[in-house]
């Protein structure tokens, strides 16, 4: 594991008093099968999220990032190791939006609210400010199948920030997206990122993406997932994705990534 | 947008954008015009029943079989207007719909928690499962003779009939209904935290609903069905007079216009209540759901 500086500049948005980390992973091990035949998918992963920090997680398509996301989630147990994530269950996005459709967007927001607990008084101011913060303020009463794919994604944060969590956790959310739209998102979830404090893990393999969002990537090699390398990306935020900054480390890392698969193929 | 923080404004062209690309990209959805939907839902069915009606009339006119076997469609209207004049018509389909409603709703409350228990249940799936399909296959006459030596010849027998016609496939609907919702959906359900019963209420019975609907409405026909097969088989003073039982009588009276009579009222009761009851809020749970297109 190397790290790579790219600027001299290097401020997260937060930092915790405490020092201890939003996500703790720790020699996480995860295979899946019998023993014995089971295949590796993650082979000691061992990682840090700090409070506040945008990370990406970086790598081909078999690298397991995707499984190591839902380890984070909790909806699948490693096989060894220790995940934790003090702040208790964290909030996820789907590459799909995943939104409820018997809901009107304003009640797939309200049921999360609901399910954390949110009092009935409370619900519906809560929801139309959190669509409002994706700047969706009209679309409480639409249909799922009445917005866009860009406006579906955009109710899915407003959805997954209501289940008040502060890590949030984004499986390739903005894949199945136009670049347009996908650009768009990029500053929504940087600026939401910003004014709410989070902790963003961001599973990608869009290397462009990554570089545009994170303060950190973290290339994870493939069969099994190892943490091959990492970089701090210090350009400062607002970034464009077609900027020269971004493209420039994005040269670098892709390079870096190609080298993994092709080691597949040496076999 | 919060109010707390300020957003980096100078950068934020983008906003512009994601405006225009919520307008450009939204759906619009829209109405037809009840004259439109009228000319292309209504009029072809009606168009259809009056060629029967003109084929019936012109095989009578033409002699083909003899007017006993085959009456016109006016000497049915003749029978028609006779129940109505003696004032039984609507008791004769009332007391069927009655009995069909009852038998249908028991049959709702008792297929619904075997279906939940088939869909959820491992064990019972594998044990219950398989004898709730051939279940279906069979057709509930064939439990008249049984009902009758049971139950005897009164309306407890007419409504076991009915619940062993109803219950499977209602219960098989909810099942089909359950194993069709996209895992997606549960997942989701998940990371919101939803288990057990507040799972069952938000996200797994709401994501069910259509195959669910689906169940019920095959369960009215065959509730329906069933229920005719017992009235056309057990005759009994003590059994007020339905369709089936009115049915069977013109049989015995040899009175062809009546027994066709017979025949159009169930077939019309059976009909109207999937137009008037299962077909709108079908169709509004699929429309809601953007499962539905409609005038393109």
């Amino acid at each position: 594991m190397s790290t790579a500086l790219t600027t001299s500049k290097n401020a997260p948005a937060t930092v915790d008093p405490t020092g201890a980390p939003a996500v703790r992973i720790s020699h996480v091990h995860k295979s899946f099968g019998r023993p014995g035949t089971a295949t590796p998918v993650l082979d000691d992963i061992t990682l840090d999220v700090a409070p506040g920090e945008f990370l990406c997680l970086l790598g081909a398509s078999g690298c397991g990032k995707s499984t190591l996301l839902n380890l984070i989630a909790g909806l699948d147990q490693p096989t060894a190791g220790e995940i934790e994530v003090p702040s208790g269950r964290p909030a996820l996005m789907f590459q799909e939006h995943a939104l409820f459709p018997w809901l009107t967007a304003g009640k797939n927001v309200e049921l999360a609210l609901r399910l954390n607990g949110v009092a009935r008084p409370e619900r519906r101011a809560e929801a139309e400010r959190l669509l409002e913060l994706v700047r969706l303020g009209g679309a409480y009463g639409k249909r799922v199948h009445e917005l866009s794919g860009g406006m579906r994604q955009r109710v899915a944060m407003a959805r997954a920030l209501a289940q008040g969590s502060r890590v949030l956790l984004m499986d390739e959310p903005f894949a199945a997206l136009d670049a347009i739209t996908r650009d768009v998102l990029h500053d929504e979830i940087t600026r939401i990122w910003a004014e709410r404090q989070l902790t963003v893990v961001f599973v990608t393999h869009n290397v462009r993406e990554a570089v545009r969002l994170a303060q950190r990537v973290v290339l994870l090699s493939s069969r099994p997932g190892r943490v091959a390398r990492e970089w701090q990306i210090d350009l400062p935020q607002p970034r464009r994705i077609e900027s020269a900054g971004v493209a420039d480390l994005s040269v670098e890392i892709t390079e870096e990534l190609r080298g993994e698969i092709r080691r597949h193929g040496q076999h | 947008m919060a109010s707390t923080e300020t957003t980096p404004a100078p950068a934020d062209d983008l906003t512009g954008v994601e405006a225009g690309l919520d307008a450009l990209d939204s759906v619009q959805i829209q109405r037809t015009p009840i004259g439109q939907l009228l000319r292309q839902k209504a009029l072809p069915p009606l168009i259809g029943v009056l060629l029967v009606l003109g084929v019936w009339q012109l095989t009578y006119s033409l002699h083909v079989t003899a007017s006993y076997n085959l009456p016109s469609p006016a000497d049915v209207w003749g029978s028609l207007t006779d129940l109505w004049t003696a004032g039984t018509l609507f008791s004769i389909i009332w007391t069927s719909l009655w009995r069909g409603i009852v038998g249908f709703l028991a049959a709702v409350v008792i297929g619904t928690p075997i279906g939940l228990l088939v869909a959820r249940v491992k064990p019972v799936r594998a044990a219950i499962g398989p004898i709730l399909q051939g279940l279906q296959s069979l057709p509930s006459v064939a439990w008249v003779p049984a009902a009758v030596i049971w139950l005897g010849i009164n309306d407890s027998m007419m409504y076991a009939v009915i619940l062993l016609g109803a219950v499977p496939s209602i219960a098989n609907g909810l099942v089909a209904g359950i194993d069709q919702v996209p895992p997606l959906f549960l997942r989701a359900g998940r990371t919101l935290g939803a288990s057990g019963v507040s799972n069952a209420r938000h996200i797994l019975l709401p994501a069910a609903l259509p195959g669910y609907l689906a169940g019920l409405k095959q369960g009215w026909a065959f509730s329906w069905r069933s229920l005719m097969a017992a009235e056309l088989v057990a005759s009994s003073p003590d059994l007020g007079l339905g369709l089936g039982r009115y049915l069977e009588n013109q049989r015995e009276g040899m009175s062809m216009p009546g027994v066709l009579l017979g025949i159009i009222l169930i077939l019309l009761v059976g009909v109207a209540i999937d137009l008037l009851v299962f077909s709108p809020i079908e169709r509004r749970v699929l429309r809601s759901r953007g499962l539905l297109t409609t005038g393109r």
